[in-house]
This record gives C-alpha cells, structure tokens and sequence, in this order.
C-alpha cells in the first residue's frame, strides 16, 4: 500500500518533531564506543608499522608479555590465515583475506599506520608501553603513493600475485592495476567530429578522510565457551557480527552485536578495525578488553577516500548540445584492491542525455591505508572533473551554466551512460529550482579592494541503494508503540522510522517510540549506508506496522462479533465500517491492547525484506565565493543546496543531510587532503593540519527540498545522505574560474595554489 | 605512580578525586568520574568535543591536567540542564535538530553556553567565530548556529 | 523477449563483443539461467558481482524480481555507498 497522491492528507509525516533519542544527547547521557564499559575490562592498543613499504622479518613481543599488567599480546598469528575470497563485501567489492590483512598484517606492511601487532593490559598506559617494548625487525622497501605513479611499469609492486583484471590479454607481470572497468555508449571518437568546440583538460585530486568526531572504539567479551558480546559503534551491528565471524573464525550465532550511538560514519564505519583485534585479544586473556583509536591513529590505520587522476575531453555543438564525451579515472585504492571505481565511472555524466560517451577507469593500490567508502563513493572524485568541464564548455560557447545543463538535462525515458533508461527522476526540476532560485537571482555583489568574487553551480547524481532491511512494530500493553529498527541511526532516522509507523497507525508520534535493536533482537539488516535506511528500513518498518493496524482491525472485529472486513481503521481508532456493520463505539489502540491476551497474544508485526527500487538523488548546486588575491584564501560567501529527495519524511533532519555533505564537499575543494612526506608517511594525522571546515569558514546552507516521489517506496522516499557530497567541488571550482578567470584542476583548491595559480596567470 | 588529591566543585557538587599525573581533567572526568558527556574527538585540543568552562572560562579538558581542576568550579554537559527543565540551548537543539550524530554536541552546547554567559547578544558572524574551536562534520554548522542564535533571543526574554 | 543490454566491459570474458541479446525469463533467476546457457560463466558473475535494471528500475541481490515480456533489462556493476 502506499500513501502517494494528492488525496492522502499525511499528518506526521513532513512535519518535524523533536527525535525520540534527542534529549539523551544534549544532556550527554547518550552511549558512543568509547562511554560504554563492563565490569573487569582491560585495554587494547595496537602496534602499527612506521613504515609505508616493508616486509616484516621478525616480531620479538616477549619484553612486552614480561611488563607486569600486560595480559596479552596478539601478531596475525593470533587470527586464521584466511585464502582469497571474492566477495561484495559491505559497501563495496573487496576479498576477506585482503579484510584479514588489512587488520593487522602477516609477511608486509603496506602503509604508515598498518597494524602488526596488539596489546591488551590493565590500564591504557601500560598497554601504550607495552606496545613500545614490541620489537619488529623490517626490511623497508621502496614506496608509492600517487596513483599516477602507482601504475608506471617501474613502479615499487604491492603484490605479488596481482595482475590486472578486465584487459585483454591478461597481463603476465604483477603490477599495481587491479582492474580496468570501461563503460561505453556509441561512438565517442568519431562523434567528436561534430563538435563546434571540444574541452579537454586533466584534474587530480587528494585523498580525503571521513574525519568523522568520534574515532572507532569498542568494548569486547569473548567467553571460554567461545560466544562473544560486542559493544561498539558501527554502520551495522549486522555487518561487525558477519565480519569478525569470518576474520576470527567464528560462527555467527556465536556473537553478540549491540550498537552504540555513533558520532558520526559517512562510510568510514562501514568495516571492522578494532573489533577483530580486541576479540583476539579478549579469547586469549580470558578479559573483556576495550580498545579506541587516537585521533592520529584514525588518520594513520582508517581508510580514508580515493585520491585520483581523471582526463575529460567534452564536445558540444554550438547551440550547446553536447555530441560527445570521454573520460578516463584513475583511482587510489590504498594498500589493498577495492576503489569505487565502477561508480566513479557510472555516475558524471548520469545527468545528461548523451549518445556517444566513453568513460573508463583503474583501480590502483598504493601505499596508503586501504580505501573505505566516503559519501557517494566515486561519485565527487570523478564528477569534480566532468563538471568543471561542462562549466567551460560553457564559457567557451557564450552560454549560461544553467541552460547549458537544461539543454542537455536528462529525463523520465534517457538512456544512463552506464545503461538503464532513467525513470521517475528529478533532474529538471532541480534545475528549475536553482533557475528559480534565490540565491540565483540575487546579484554577486562587488568584490572589496583586493579581492575577487564568483558564482559557480554544477549538478551530481547517486544511484541510492535498497537491500536487506528488517523492522518490527509491537503494541505494548498500554497502547503505546515501540518500534525496532535494524540500523543504526546515523542522521535521525530513528525519528523517521517512528514518524513513518505513527502515519501508518494514526497515531501521535510521541506514543511510537523507536530504538535501535541488537544482532538478536531484530531481524538481519544490511548495514546503514548507501543513503538506503529510510527507504529501506523505512519500508520494512512502515509494512510491520501495516500488519500491526491489520492486527488490530481484526482484533476490533473480534470483540464486535463482526467480520473483520466491517472494520476500518481511521485516525488512531478501529471504527466499523459502515451504518451494516453495526453501532459501536470506537476502540482506540489502548482498548484493543487491553484486550489483547483475550483476544489471540500480544499484537505484533515483523518485516524482512529486500528492498529494490531505490530512486537515484539528483543534485544541483550554486556557490558564491570571494577570495583575497593576496592570501590566496577563500571565503564562501552564499551557498544553496537543491536535490530532488523523493519525499522527505521529516524534512529538518533531509536539509541536514545536504548541509553536511555539501560542507564536506567544500572542505574537500577548499582544503582537504593528505600530506605525506617523502618517505610515505602521513605528515598531518590530527585535525590542526588535516583542515575540515569549521563554523567561521561557512555562511548559512540554504537548500532546497524538490519532490519527485519514487513509486517504489510507500511514501515516496528516495535517499538523500550521499548525493549532497557530489556536486560541491566542481561547484567551488566553478565560482572559482568565474572569480579568477584561472580553472583550478587540481585539488584542495588551498591558499598557496590559489596564489601560485593567481600568479602563474599574471605571466 | 603517587596520585594527587584534589578538591573542586563540579557541576555545583564539592567533589573529590585522586589523579595520576599523566590524567588530563578529560580522563579524570570519563574514567574517575563517570561523566561521559565530554568526549575525546582528538586529545589535542584541535575539535572542541572535551569543553568544560573552568572559573567562568571556556576550556579544552583534553588540554588540562586534572591535577590543574583543584579549588576551580567546574561546569560540563552534565550541569547545563537543571534537573528535568533543559537550557534554553539545549531545547532549541532539539527542536532546530542542530544535531545529527550528537557527538560534538555536548561540546558544542558548553561552548554555547560559555558565549552567551560573554555575550547575550551576539551577530552570527560572533557566534561562528565563537565556535570555531568545535568541529562538526554532520550538520554544516548551519542548523547549530541557527539554535544558538535562538536561544539568545529567548534568554534575552525577545 | 526482454532485451539485455551490458554497457560495461565486465562481461567481455563471457560474452566477446556481444552487448545486446535478447532473452525469455520472467524474473531474475530465470534471467540469470538462461546467460549463463547462453554463455557459460556469465550467471555467477552476474549473480555475485553485478545488478540487473529492470525497465529502469536498480536491483540487486535477488532472484524473484519479475521481468515482463518486453522489459528493457541493463546488466551493470554492482552498487555500494557509504
């Protein structure tokens, strides 16, 4: 059943009440990773290599097993040795024996901050000297880092037995190319001969961290009987269970995941770090064993996004329809395969109605922490270069950004670059808002003596994901709700699951309460990401609580002595249906509750689905920017945000969503990136030198919410949490050629490439 | 490692506590005390996510030794609501939804707090200078600055 | 008929150069049989590895979608996020 169309009158969905978990955080009583602990716990720390290339020969742990207070010392000897295993593994393709390694390494080390060995202790600073007293004998190789470097054929190889997937022969000689992945529409060579004017240019980009605020922490118990709790913060309890099962060798049943509050994830928390180590460490002292990153270790030993090298070349006629296009992504995947490559190559030019497109890519290791998803995986990297190029494609042809991307705009009916004719999309009405939109018809401004001000807007597309979701509504005995949801809230979604059963009912949302279940409490979820949860889970929790208020008719029914069919639910109540069916009085939930035992048990309703049909995000962008010829530095001076959301279930915590992601798309073009010296290691592992935005970078966010529903779900929702990440780099780039006259190709767009670009220019 | 004696008055509470000297007034409050709300996002005084306001002074707690609390008042988020009744900050939080994950919030409501105990009524621009010093990744700021800026006109009876 | 159309190179093992075919299954399952007769190989890979777009429509990870008898069908990289 679904509650589209303009005759449904919706009276808790799209308002915007206060989150049942709210009050728990602003008081400071709510419980993260590192809040949480048990009785008798001692501590964990991880040794992690100093080098980002080397073969281990020797690990002497006994001086640490000696240090009084110290309970146990883990090396990978300590978990199984896994063999490949292909496998879709989260939130993206990956190998549990690469996952293995990448926890803690066996023969080599292949990054600053991999980790070789652990500790577990009586308090944390004797676990830290322990870790000290560990000695590794190394035998440091040559290293790489850019991945442009990474795939020359002199290169230092990673692994031995890698050799390039998807080319034709298959390669005899190991290198750093996982894959090569190509997507290909028409023509694209010969269609460039009707173009009017062709753009061709190269961009780079650094790799960027989540740098969510709280670093990864857990709490573990592992029991002599080989059953185990874990207490951590996660993007899904299911997904840490199914992990450190398949790492530590563990059936599933045996452990125990409950999530914590999670301070933040956007993809960084979509794996295990520490809940395999401290597992390890847990069986082998007979202690539960608590472990938490330090800030520098979440920099050094968490993986962080793809850096990258694209090459676009567009072509447009002169009343700007473009006849072709060809791009070619080079991706980072840091020490193991695994870059979002394929959506990297799907997603630029999904905005865009084309018939001759060619756009292939690399999936390269490097030695740097291996890559976890971030926001849209992919999308912003290879999207920051195809944009910047629609944008002087534009210039070059006299024509306004925006009609440009109108002209070209892809609807209900276009066939996608990398397949699918697109259906229920909202891509034109994005745009249309931004044509009509504030910001875009209020003029720039002057600049100030000394500075230069620019406008700039560019577009973005996510696919959104579906996938397993469960949720289950129970009638207590009161007639209040309590809802379970089986993902973790990362951004509110607690409050939209409850907002979505509290519709479904008729009831006030403050009598529908939701939690977030543990690994045993709710059905198998599929972890929160993938900008699926209100779709998803939302979709589980709206049908449980749609079997709920059928429960309830029937129960209703009962107690009438009618048919069940003579009764309808309205507003809250169980009415019957009709003058025929006969006079009663309505029976609220609390009533039919009362009644419940009497009439057949508790009432409750369960779902387990998986979900397809998520609609794709679009997103449209404008930036205004000023900034200071002399520092180099550059203040956003108005920033709108408009994305086409489905529906938006409660629409404060949705315009959350495109504040946050077009932030830290403007953190990635302003000033974000990974500095390594020469010898491979990280140089700016802390938030003082690793620059996120902060308040006093930023002007108010403004957004727009369009609604174009997607059929496919009850209330229309499409996700909205990655596709707010994907326009903004391009979108600052743009405001930036158009405030300096000079196209930065290269990110962070910081202050001394603004000066050495400003310049360069001046001759 | 012989352990210090200190005495201060937390949250309006004469406390008492014993701490080592490497334990910061953010070990101190999480491991000794119990009081959670204050979080580590860095251990370096670069996120904000430890405030605490120390004698009337906005203060990173990652940055102070505990042994450094001794004859102080201290506030954290534990001692911003009274009883049941939230601040004023707290409530427009909630209701502006300035919070996603709520892992910088409770450093974010001291900070707040810590402004509007200076400043009753600051401009934007003041509030965003302000907070700089705590780093927020979900929300863009946007949300939160809006409910500071609330909350001023509501404490100033507007 | 469904037509299957494959705009990636994933299938270049299995399939050469084909990039259009046409195929009798009314859901994924059956779809997922039937390449695999066609071209040997190709069902796994398609049944780990990849979606299937169903008349525009992104799925994955299932086997009871339904195809209808003239759907448009798009076999493309499996999608994560973050």
């Amino acid at each position: 059943m679904n509650y589209l169309g303009k005759d449904v009158e919706l009276k808790v969905v799209g308002t915007r009440p206060i989150r049942p978990d709210g009050v728990e955080k602003v008081i400071g009583r709510a419980a993260f990773g590192a809040d949480f602990s048990v009785a008798g716990m001692i501590h964990g720390k991880v040794l992690r290599s100093p080098h980002a290339h080397a073969r281990i020969k020797s690990i002497d742990t006994s001086k640490a097993e000696a240090l009084k207070g110290v309970k146990a010392v883990i090396t990978a000897n300590d978990l199984p040795n896994i063999p490949s295993e292909e496998a879709f593994v989260g939130e993206g393709p990956a190998n549990f024996r690469d996952m293995s390694l990448n926890t803690i390494a066996r023969d080599k080390v292949l990054y600053d901050g991999h980790a070789v060995a652990a500790v577990a202790a009586t308090s944390p600073s004797i676990a830290e000297e322990a870790v000290r007293l560990i000695k590794v004998e190394y035998e440091v190789l040559p290293n790489v880092i850019d991945v442009e470097e990474a795939m020359r054929p002199d290169a230092p190889v990673l692994h031995e037995d890698l050799f390039t997937q998807g080319v034709d022969p298959k390669p005899t000689k190991a290198s750093n190319i996982a894959k090569r992945m190509e997507f290909k529409l028409g023509d694209s060579a010969s269609a460039f001969a009707k173009a009017d004017v062709v753009v061709e240019r190269k961009y780079k980009t650094a790799p960027v961290h989540q740098a969510y605020i709280e670093p990864h922490a857990c709490v573990v118990s592992y029991g002599a009987d080989g059953q185990a709790q874990v207490w951590c913060s996660s993007q899904g309890q299911f997904m840490v269970r199914a992990y450190c099962a398949k790492l530590l060798g563990m059936d599933i049943a045996d452990i125990r995941v409950f999530p914590l509050e999670i301070g933040g994830g956007f993809g960084g928390k979509t794996l295990v770090y520490l809940e395999p180590l401290a597992l390890a460490l847990s069986r082998k002292s007979g202690k539960p064993v608590k472990m938490t990153m330090s800030r520098e270790e979440v920099f050094r030993g968490s993986g962080p996004t793809s850096g990258g090298a694209i090459n676009v070349k567009i072509g447009a006629t002169k009343n700007g329809r473009i006849v072709a296009a060809e791009c070619e992504v080079m991706l980072q995947a840091g020490a193991f395969p695994g870059s979002p490559i394929g959506p990297a190559l799907m997603t630029p030019f999904a905005m865009y109605d084309l018939s001759d497109v060619t756009i292939w890519g690399y999936d390269v290791v490097s030695n740097r922490p291996k890559v976890a998803a971030y926001r849209a995986p992919g999308a912003p990297v290879s999207t920051f270069a195809t944009e910047s190029a629609v944008d002087e494609l534009a210039k070059q042809l006299g024509m306004d950004p925006l009609e440009l991307r109108l002209i070209n705009a892809a609807k209900d009916g276009t066939k996608a670059v990398y397949g699918p004719t697109l259906k229920d999309i909202g891509f034109v009405e994005t745009l249309e808002a931004a044509k009509s939109s504030p910001h875009w018809n209020s003029p720039l401004g002057e600049a100030a003596p000394g500075k230069l001000r620019g406008r700039g807007i560019a577009s973005g597309f996510w696919f959104n994901i579906g996938g397993e979701s469960s949720g289950a509504t129970y009638v207590n005995e009161d007639g209040t709700i309590t809802v379970v949801s089986g993902n973790p809230d990362i951004g509110g979604s607690r409050a939209s699951m409850g907002m979505m059963a509290a519709e479904v009912l008729g009831m006030d949302v403050k009598d529908v309460r939701t939690v977030v279940g543990d690994t045993t409490s709710v059905g198998f979820s599929f972890l929160t990401g993938g900008s699926r949860v209100t779709f998803a889970t939302g979709m589980a929790v709206t049908q449980s609580a749609e079997m709920v208020r059928d429960e309830l008719c029937k129960r209703a029914a009962l107690l009438w002595e009618i048919p069940s069919e003579a009764v309808e639910w309205k507003d809250g109540k169980a009415y019957p249906a009709g003058e025929n069916a006969g006079k009663f009085d309505p029976l609220s939930v609390a009533d039919i509750a009362a009644k419940s035992a009497r009439t057949g048990g508790p009432i409750t309703g369960k779902a387990s689905i998986n979900a397809q049909g998520a609609g794709p995000g679009y997103a449209t962008h404008i930036c205004d920017l000023e900034v200071d010829e002399e520092t180099g530095h550059t203040t956003v001076l108005r920033y709108t945000a408009i994305q086409d959301v489905g529906k938006a279930i409660h629409p404060s915590y949705v315009e959350g969503q495109l504040q946050g992601g077009a932030v830290q798309g403007i953190g990635w073009a302003l000033n974000e990136e990974y500095v390594y010296t020469k010898d491979g290691r990280l140089d700016n592992a802390g938030f003082l030198d690793y620059r996120i935005p902060v308040a006093s970078d930023l002007p108010m966010i403004e957004t727009i919410l369009v609604e174009v529903p997607n059929p496919r779900h009850p209330f229309g929702v499409k996700g909205v949490g990655e596709p707010p990440i994907v326009p903004p780099m391009a979108a600052v780039a743009n405001a930036m050629e158009n405030a300096t006259g000079v196209r930065m190709g290269s990110l962070p767009m910081s202050p001394p490439r603004i000066r050495a670009a400003l310049d360069a220019a001046k001759g | 490692m012989a352990k210090t004696h200190v005495t201060a008055t937390i949250n309006g509470e004469e406390t008492e506590f014993l701490c080592d000297g490497q334990q910061t007034m953010l070990d101190v409050l999480r491991d000794e005390m119990g009081l959670t709300g204050s979080k580590e996002g860095c251990g370096s005084g670069d996120c904000g996510a430890c405030s605490i306001i120390v004698d009337g002074r906005l203060v990173c707690s990652c940055l102070m030794f505990g042994a450094e609390a001794e004859g102080t008042e201290i506030m954290t988020i534990e001692g911003m609501a009274d009883g049941e009744n939230l601040h004023p900050l707290q409530q427009k939080f909630l209701e502006h939804a300035a919070l996603q994950c709520g892992f910088c919030t409770p450093g974010v409501l001291v900070a707040s707090k810590a402004l509007l105990d200076k400043n009753p009524n600051p401009t934007e621009e003041q509030a965003r200078y302000w907070l700089a010093g705590n780093l927020c990744r979900c929300t863009g700021y946007d949300k939160i600055i809006e409910a500071v800026m609330d909350a001023a006109a509501e404490m100033r009876g507007e | 008929m469904a037509r299957v159309t494959i705009a990636s190179q994933m299938c270049r093992p299995y399939m050469g150069t084909v990039t259009e075919i046409e195929v009798d299954a009314s859901n994924v399952r059956a779809l997922i049989r039937e390449l695999d007769r066609l071209y040997p190989g190709l069902g796994n890979q398609v049944e780990e590895s990849m979606a299937v777009a169903i008349d525009g429509v992104i799925c994955q990870d299932t086997y009871l979608e339904p195809i209808g008898a003239d759907s448009e069908i798009c076999l493309i990289p499996k999608i994560a996020g973050g």
